[in-house]
């Protein structure tokens, strides 16, 4: 027998008893994933594609041999768009069908909601949307921005780049608008704007008529000064707003509108026409050019079976997330909670914006920032990105009663929001 | 020999003349080759040297710039117009004018452009065609100057006044000049004509010049200033509550809209149907399914496909409510408990298979021409959308009227609904009547579908939106009175506007709810309340 016979050899055995190995276990034994997103109700709209998403990671990964030998099944739950019944559908993922980790949630209120739970049955949730802050929890990991990964740089470049003075911060009302632009007012003040010249207007969800408070802007916008709107607007309510805009001839080049939750998805339902040039800043776009990218749309498109449908942020990052998670099982060897945690921290993949994003100590990722434009095409094309990788920090620091705190997941100081200023773990969010 | 020296020298004075022009040439396609490498941080430097060549070649590069059609060829960076979207773009060569054949778009490299590139452009492009032929293009050009006021393009604004006939252009770049006179370096006498033409001017663009050059201006020209905005504001603020007035008759129209359907099935057949919203929802979804065939087949009649819509809405959703009066609701009759349990049930049902079918997400519904853009009509803007849909509200409420209180039909249901038995014992065919009426009330709900599609997103949860203020209007008008559906929707609607100024947008709803919980106290029955024998039948 030749050396290469020998080798061969031993290589056919070995993939033999690996397969055996899978076979075995693939029959009685699967490594479960939760997906805990709305499929019906008022956040069915954003949450069944990151669903589809989810499913589709799960998919593609087990054709690659699954994770620890095992196949993953996904556990789809439907939550409704009922934020109590996110907590019940949260302990049924995790107590009756034991699922490793559960990816899931959209809304600030659904993820208050199941953070107890977590907590409780100490199990492990990834969060994929950009939020307000003021959190950092144990068993949550947030791949979604921070707001200095999102809203602080947007603003820094309209001041620089459109030398904008005079700002509307315009949300619906609840709260992550609320505490973001509380952040952005106070560092907007910090940089020297006066405080009439920034107004502050908050409406309910699904808001339709946008007649009042467009004209409102325009007539803010036309002091002298320029003006740029901040839109935390969530949902539903964009649609008419833009509409609003379109007719009102707002446009992009006298007052530019920069939004934080409009995506691609958003975009579908609008004629993007009278919109180009309006902003958004996220930490992904379709539109990025890179190999890696150009893979996943082509996946999700062949997945979804329509080659209409768009990518947006936050399935970049449950992308993120979930490629976190398998390293991390792979490097603790099970999917057992704490290994994970611990191996959590320091993991680094690579995302779909041509980097790689890292996972903090704080349990916050490192992401790149871009600002696009609204194309025609109902694309963004991005104008601006930050030049290196942005560390998402969980307690913001123009705020007065957390800028004192920090957090740190890690041995031996394990603590969420501890006190840098009386040295002791606890405060505000505690 | 002769004759071949004198060719020669024919041919050397034609090149001689022609260099300056070769070269002209060559330097403009430098300049536009410069775009494609140039970053977005320097690009108004470039912008503005094409500007300077004067070139009638650079107006329409630049437009192309303004809106994204120039590209960059990867291979040897030079710089076509394109036309066309998809894997393809057709070429143009931006000096000769000539086409330059197909390029697939994967071997060009888009010229990027943002807002303040665009704001260059427009700058650019208006003292490039402030003297254009074409009027149209001096109106755009007056209006870009007017906007974007720069102390160079005074003297172009001046020579193209002088020769300008046309009285808008002429009355618009009057305007320009006074605008861009305040941000120049003129003697203040001169400053202080141009306050004087803004005044004249009004409106709230005039009122924005004053107050941006108010903080830069000299002493002398201050008080002029404040006098004039003094005057100014005075106005603006009377339009402004007309607008508002303009604002509430817009909302109210859209919530006589939704409501006007829920009129006849909870007004008059006295039927709590929480699924009367799924009716909006349905027939804008209508809307989008014939837009989609419109646009893939007939492009042409696009600005029609609402007109098409309208009917089609109409028979679907009627279609729908007969089905749920033949089926469900028939059976339910004075159980209202359990009326409003399944209708609501449907109403999810039916939610949730628009989910299934179209997906969670929004669907595109595009405005028509005909419905796009805005007005100015003194100092009121009106938008085209809103004053249609105020028109096709108050012309549904009018044919609505005219069917029940003027035909054979309505006279019937007016009959079934008064005196049932006694109805019947005439001869009419009371469950029929009744199946009629709730489609009837449906299809109309699915018209308001139609217009609604216009201004709020066509997704699964439309109607959600809706069923909450519809019932508020009709409780409101008065239970069984079309007419009270009428002053009930517009009187919320101008209510609610007046109030969002001062109470803001949340604040304000919640008033609005509270007033009618009070006003609910005081008159169970709402504003027109019907009396006599009919009320207890």
């Amino acid at each position: 027998m030749t050396i290469r016979a020998r080798v061969t050899g031993a290589f056919l055995a070995a993939v033999l008893s690996t397969t055996a190995f899978n076979g075995a276990f693939a029959a009685e034994d699967t490594i479960k994933v939760g997906i805990l997103h709305s499929l019906s109700g008022t956040m069915a709209i954003s949450e069944t594609t990151l669903k589809d998403a989810m499913l589709m990671l799960i998919e593609e990964q087990n054709k690659m041999g699954g994770l620890l030998g095992k196949k993953l099944e996904a556990v789809v739950v439907d939550p409704a768009s009922d934020w109590p019944l996110f907590a019940e559908k949260a302990r049924e993922l995790i107590s009756v069908d034991k699922v490793a980790a559960v990816f899931g949630c959209w809304t600030s209120v659904s993820r208050k909601s199941v953070l107890p739970v977590f907590e409780e049955l100490n199990s492990i949730l990834f969060y994929p949307v950009q939020y307000e802050g003021e959190e950092s929890q144990r068993n949550v990991f947030y791949t979604g921005a921070a707001p200095n990964q999102q809203a602080i740089p947007a603003v820094d470049y309209l001041m620089e780049n459109d030398e904008v003075e005079r700002w509307v911060l315009a949300g619906t009302d609840y709260v992550y608008p609320r505490t973001t632009n509380k952040i952005l007012e106070a560092y907007l003040i910090s940089k020297g704007v006066k405080p009439e010249d920034i107004m502050i207007n908050y409406t309910p969800f699904g808001h339709s008529d946008w007649q009042t408070i467009v004209s409102d802007i325009k007539k803010f916008g036309s002091a002298g000064k320029k003006t740029a709107v901040v839109s935390t607007i969530n949902g539903d309510a964009n649609v008419p707003f833009y509409k609003e805009l379109a007719n009102q001839g707002v446009k992009a080049e006298d007052i530019p509108v920069v939004a934080f939750s409009v995506g691609e998805e958003e975009l579908a339902g609008l004629d993007t026409g009278p919109l180009v040039g309006h902003l958004a800043a996220w930490n992904y776009f379709q539109s990025v050019d890179n190999p890696a990218n150009a893979k996943f749309i082509e996946t999700w498109k062949a997945f979804t079976k329509n080659d209409k449908r768009v990518t947006n942020d936050p399935m970049e990052a449950h992308y993120i997330g979930f490629n976190m998670w398998l390293k991390a099982v792979e490097k603790a060897g099970t999917t057992d909670t704490d290994a994970v945690l611990d191996a959590m921290i320091g993991i680094s993949v690579p995302n779909l914006s041509g980097g790689y994003s890292t996972m903090m100590p704080n349990h916050h990722i490192t992401k790149p920032v871009l600002i696009g434009e609204i194309q025609a095409d109902g694309q963004f094309e991005t104008v601006w990105e930050t030049p290196g990788l942005v560390v998402g920090d969980e307690w913001s620091d123009y705020l007065p009663d957390s800028k004192d705190l920090i957090s740190d997941w890690r041995a031996p100081m394990s603590c969420g929001n501890f006190n840098v200023a009386t040295g002791k773990c606890g405060g505000k969010g505690s | 020999m002769y004759r071949f020296i004198q060719t020669l020298l024919m041919a050397l004075f034609l090149i001689a003349a022609a260099t300056p022009w070769v070269r002209a040439e060559e330097g403009l396609r430098d300049l536009v080759n410069a775009l494609g490498e140039a970053k977005l941080s320097n690009m108004d430097e470039h912008i503005e040297a094409l500007a300077k060549t004067g070139d009638p070649k650079v107006v329409p590069i630049l437009e192309a710039l303004g809106e994204g059609n120039l590209y960059a060829r990867k291979v040897d960076g030079q710089v076509f117009l394109t036309t066309g979207s998809g894997s393809k773009l057709a070429l143009t060569d931006p000096v000769s004018g000539e086409s330059a054949g197909e390029a697939p778009k994967a071997g060009l490299q888009k010229v990027k452009v943002n807002n303040s590139v665009r704001r260059a452009v427009r700058t650019a492009l208006g003292s490039l065609t402030l003297l254009s032929q074409d009027r149209n293009a001096r109106l755009k050009a007056a209006k870009s100057v007017l906007q974007s006021p720069d102390a160079d393009a005074l003297d172009a604004i001046e020579n193209a006044l002088a020769a300008e006939k046309d009285a808008e252009v002429r009355a618009l770049l009057e305007q320009a000049r006074a605008t861009t006179l305040l941000v120049s370096d003129r003697p203040v006498e001169e400053k202080k004509q141009a306050v004087q033409t803004l005044k004249e001017w009004g409106g709230g663009d005039a009122l924005s010049v004053l107050s941006s050059a108010l903080g830069s201006a000299d002493e002398a020209l201050k008080s002029d200033i404040e006098a004039a905005l003094v005057g100014l504001e005075q106005t603006q603020a009377l339009w402004a509550a007309g607008q508002n007035v303009w604002y509430g008759l817009s909302l109210g129209s859209v919530l006589l809209l939704a409501a006007i359907g829920l009129a006849i099935t909870f007004g008059v057949m006295g039927i709590i149907n929480m699924a009367h919203g799924e009716m909006v929802m349905l027939g804008a979804y209508t809307t989008f399914l014939v837009q989609e065939v419109v646009r893939n087949s007939f492009p042409g009649l696009f600005d029609w496909s609402l007109a098409i819509a309208l009917p089609l809405a109409f028979l679907v959703t009627g279609a729908v409510g007969l089905a749920m009066e033949r089926g469900v609701i028939r059976f339910l009759y004075g159980r209202p408990l359990e009326t409003l349990l399944a209708t609501w049930g449907i109403s999810l049902i039916l939610q949730q298979s628009v989910r299934t079918i179209f997906g969670p997400t929004n669907r595109e519904v595009g405005n028509p021409s005909w419905m796009s853009g805005a007005f100015e009509l003194g100092g009121l803007t009106i938008t085209w959308n809103r004053l249609w849909i105020i028109l096709f509200a108050l012309a549904a409420f009018a044919a609505l009227l005219f069917l029940l209180k003027k035909t054979p039909m309505g006279l019937q249901m007016r009959a079934v609904t008064q005196n049932r038995r006694m109805a019947s014992s005439m001869g009419i065919r009371t469950p029929w009547v009744d199946a009629l009426t709730f489609a009837l009330g449906s299809g109309i709900a699915g018209m308001a579908g139609v217009a609604l599609s216009q201004i709020d997103n066509v997704s699964p949860n439309l109607g959600q939106g809706y069923i909450i203020d519809s019932f508020m209007v009709v409780v409101f008008g008065g239970v069984g009175n079309l007419w009270g559906t009428l002053v009930g929707a517009f009187s919320l609607g101008i209510l609610n506007k007046f109030l969002e100024p001062y109470a803001g947008a949340v604040l304000g709803k919640i008033l609005v709810l509270v007033l009618i919980i009070l006003f609910i106290q005081k008159r169970p029955r709402g504003l027109f309340a019907l009396k006599g024998r009919a009320v207890e039948a």
